[in-house]
């Protein structure tokens, strides 16, 4: 009887929670849609535009997808860090220290005769190793400088942008001159294969879901996962039940810095083909937008992630068909999380009130 | 409670920030949505679907910023709307902001494609940053006419020829507007100090810099019957076409390094107007500045009690004729550094290059200046021997005259100019 009345709790928290989220986004879409009659142009055409733009084609969706990929690897990486409450902003420098990292080795072995895969998978290795470690520093000057994990993640954004400059302009610029195209391309032989006729890798989309799957059980099913959120809701009482804090939030940075040196290491090897300056093409900031969206819900990044790509990849139909600035989507974006955060506060007063039965957001993940 | 509220304070900053990076990302939406050109109701583009006067040609433009930023884009947008207007039955359509901080996951290639696949018979790709994509696209679309502006691809002399029928490369010399620039700040300083506001180091940069210096020491000493050893040029590299914050060095705390240490007059050579700025500020409290902008024709306005003059490219007829040889068939892949119109070098019809003269240019530096630009368009040119690179090694001899590829591919900055040569 009892299991029965929590399980109908659980059901109703979790409707709350979905008509919440789905007010937030309503709200949003009319915020855009009132600012867009605002200004004279056509709300339901420009939907369709961005809409058309994303999906309108097998090659639009192919597109669309290329954006997926590394929106996803970043969501994931910086969900780890979320889970044992750290804001991970250095996640766009450990995009680009990934990439840094590929372009060397693929830089280095080019030349050497070993068969292209192997480079291929070697120049991944070290974008993985790269963006690790770039995160694993701002892991360090959190546990051991006391140094806030925005403000440190925030220098070494910018110290990798610099270092990517440098590269581009210095010891790696093109034959004669640096260029703001970047390095020199790879031959093709050294991309990640992509779907014939299309640029989409495949690969791409498989790495991106292995993530997805290897965070979600992370996260839901290991007592690494449990500790970490334990962690994350309480450092102290972590701390007195015995779960080494300061292992796991340098452990979540790591992860963190995994997923988001792929990031970079597939913007090389199968994107870009080569280091160009916004290498990191601000997915680490876009992966934390979607996940503040998804309260640790790892699933829920896939649709949403998909959704902001669309958005990103569909607006460039807002110039070119309605002659609208493709500001839009980033406003909607911007809105969307605003919206999502306020409603979310709003939400928990609410429960704090003992007007919604309460439950913690992310309580069902806890108690798996 | 205190943790609380540092943590409320995070999340504000956080949430900030990415709303920011989320603006960035797309640019200044505010002022982008209230643009009157997205209110118009052409938005609806009825012209599309009324019958043509003429044959229709839709050619698409690849702008790397926004296309109102009253610089570079904007120089390329408005020779859009020249086409539009001169040529019957042309319609633009355009993506701007394309690089990937602002486009995520895209490629100038892929949006090419886009264009295409929206009617464009021929796409202009405006930048640097998309001269590998331009090369792509045009090598994978050989019935699609491409205009790569600023690129050297298609120069069967150049140091990255790349035959490719389908491709024109236009830029336009703009070494003589920079020459007018240095003439106009030597003859306007009197601390014999110019400083140089330069974005990063390349060779475009690089010749633009030394062409700024070519025309100051000549007015310096030709016109005033000064020193050469007493003019100073130094230029100061931020890293970038425009300030990223903790990435390059701040233009406007360079500019008031400048002003700050004697240099009066500052020669600005990024997309964007510190310089200027920052000497309307100065000037505005007492002290006796100038600043010459880059790019953008209207780059003056506002700044009339310091700005010299601006040297500003006019890709409108360059991309006209182009467009137009597109339409008519007789298309042939060409690779063009076209001069000014030295005629009128202000003429908006045949002038690829121009300089405007800034309300604070003094009246006998005005005259001095018209009578430098009569002497260019007599045949003065200032890449002649002799002149030695900046390390002292001889670049031209005594008499030699720099061919195209010496220039374009300039090594070095010159002997006698202060500051950094190569990036190192």
């Amino acid at each position: 009887m009892a299991k029965n009345t929590a399980a109908s709790r659980r059901r109703k928290t979790i409707w709350i929670n979905v008509s919440f989220q789905s007010a937030a986004f309503v709200l949003a879409l009319l915020l855009t849609t009132v600012m867009l009659l605002a200004v004279g142009a056509p709300p339901f055409q420009a939907y369709r535009s961005i809409l058309v733009g994303a999906f309108g084609s097998v090659g639009d969706i192919f597109d669309t997808l290329i954006a997926w990929a590394p929106l996803l690897l970043t969501t994931m990486g910086v969900l780890i860090t979320f889970s044992a409450g750290l804001w991970n902003i250095g996640i766009e420098g450990q995009v680009t220290l990934g990439a840094i990292f590929t372009t060397w080795i693929l830089r280095l072995l080019q030349e050497s005769g070993l068969p292209p895969w192997l480079i291929i998978v070697l120049g991944i290795l070290a974008g993985i190793v790269g963006g690790a470690l770039w995160a694993s520093l701002a892991g360090v000057l959190k546990t051991f400088g006391g140094v806030n994990e925005i403000f440190g993640g925030l220098g070494l954004n910018f110290v990798a942008t610099a270092l990517t400059l440098w590269l581009i302009f210095g010891p790696w610029k093109r034959p004669g001159t640096g260029s703001m195209s970047g390095t020199l391309p790879f031959p093709e032989e050294l991309w990640l294969p992509a779907i014939p006729g299309f640029r989409l890798s495949p690969w791409a989309l498989v790495l991106s879901f292995i993530a997805v799957v290897v965070v979600y059980f992370l996260l839901r099913g290991t007592h690494f996962g449990l500790r970490l959120k334990a962690v994350g809701k309480n450092m102290r009482a972590a701390y007195l039940l015995g779960v080494p804090t300061w292992q796991h939030m340098l452990a979540s940075f790591l992860l963190c810095g995994v997923f988001a040196g792929l990031a970079g290491a597939l913007q090389v090897t199968a994107v870009y083909h080569r280091l160009i300056p916004s290498i990191s093409s601000n997915y680490g900031f876009t992966g934390l937008l979607v996940a503040m969206l998804v309260n640790f819900h790892a699933l829920w990044a896939v649709p949403v992630a998909l959704f902001f790509a669309a958005l990103n990849i569909g607006s460039v139909h807002l110039p070119i068909v309605l002659k609208l600035d493709s500001s839009l989507s980033g406003v909607l974006q911007g809105l969307l999380v605003l919206l999502v955060l306020m409603v979310e506060g709003a939400r928990q007063r609410l429960m704090s009130r003992k007007i919604i039965p309460a439950e913690p957001a992310s309580g069902e993940e806890v108690q798996s | 409670m205190r943790n609380t509220l540092f943590r409320f304070a995070l999340l504000a900053l956080v949430s900030v920030m990415l709303l920011t990076a989320c603006g960035q990302a797309t640019a200044v939406p505010t002022e982008a949505v209230v643009e009157p050109e997205t209110t118009e109701p052409e938005v609806v583009e009825p012209e599309a679907t009324e019958p043509p006067e003429a044959e229709e040609f839709v050619f698409g433009m690849l702008m790397v910023g926004p296309y109102n930023d009253h610089g570079w884009s904007q120089a390329h947008y408005d020779a859009g709307l020249y086409v539009e207007e001169n040529l019957p039955g042309a319609r633009m359509i355009y993506v701007d902001k394309v690089n990937p901080a602002d486009r995520p996951g895209t490629t100038p290639a892929q949006l090419a494609e886009d264009l295409v696949a929206q009617g464009a018979q021929l796409v202009i790709f405006n930048s640097d940053d998309m001269k590998d994509s331009a090369t792509e696209f045009a090598q994978a679309n050989p019935d699609v006419y491409v205009i790569m502006a600023s690129g050297d691809q298609v120069w069967a002399d150049g140091n990255a020829y790349i035959p490719m029928d389908n491709m024109v490369n236009i830029m336009g010399r703009m070494e003589y507007g920079k020459m007018i620039a240095g003439c106009a700040a030597a003859l306007t300083t009197q601390t014999g100090q110019i400083g140089y506001l330069g974005p990063l180091i390349n060779d475009e940069t690089r010749r633009l810099a030394a062409s700024a210096y070519l025309g100051a020491e000549y007015c310096w000493t030709e016109y005033l019957g000064n020193d050469p050893a007493d003019l100073v040029f130094k230029v100061t590299w931020i890293g970038f076409w425009f300030n990223i914050p903790g990435v390059t060095a701040d233009p406007t705390q360079v500019a008031d390094d400048f002003f700050n240490t004697g240099f009066d007059v500052v020669i600005s050579g990024i997309d964007t107007t510190e310089a200027l700025t920052e000497a309307v500020r100065l000037r505005d409290a007492g002290q006796e500045v100038w600043a010459i902008p880059y790019d953008y024709e209207g780059a003056c306005e506002g700044a009339d009690s310091v700005c010299l003059g601006v040297p500003y490219f006019n890709w409108g007829p360059a991309y006209l004729e182009t467009i137009m040889a597109a339409r008519d068939g007789t298309y042939a892949s060409n690779f063009q550094w076209n001069a000014p119109d030295w005629a009128d070098i202000n003429n908006p019809d045949t002038s690829a290059v121009g300089f405007l003269s800034g309300p604070a240019l003094g009246g006998e530096a005005a005259g001095l200046l018209d009578q430098f630009i009569a002497e260019l368009a007599g045949g003065l040119n200032l890449w002649t021997g002799p002149i030695n690179l900046q390390d002292g090694a001889p670049y031209l001899a005594d008499g030699e005259v720099a061919t195209d590829l010496q220039v374009w591919y300039l090594p070095q900055l010159l002997e006698g100019m202060e500051g950094q040569s190569v990036s190192e």
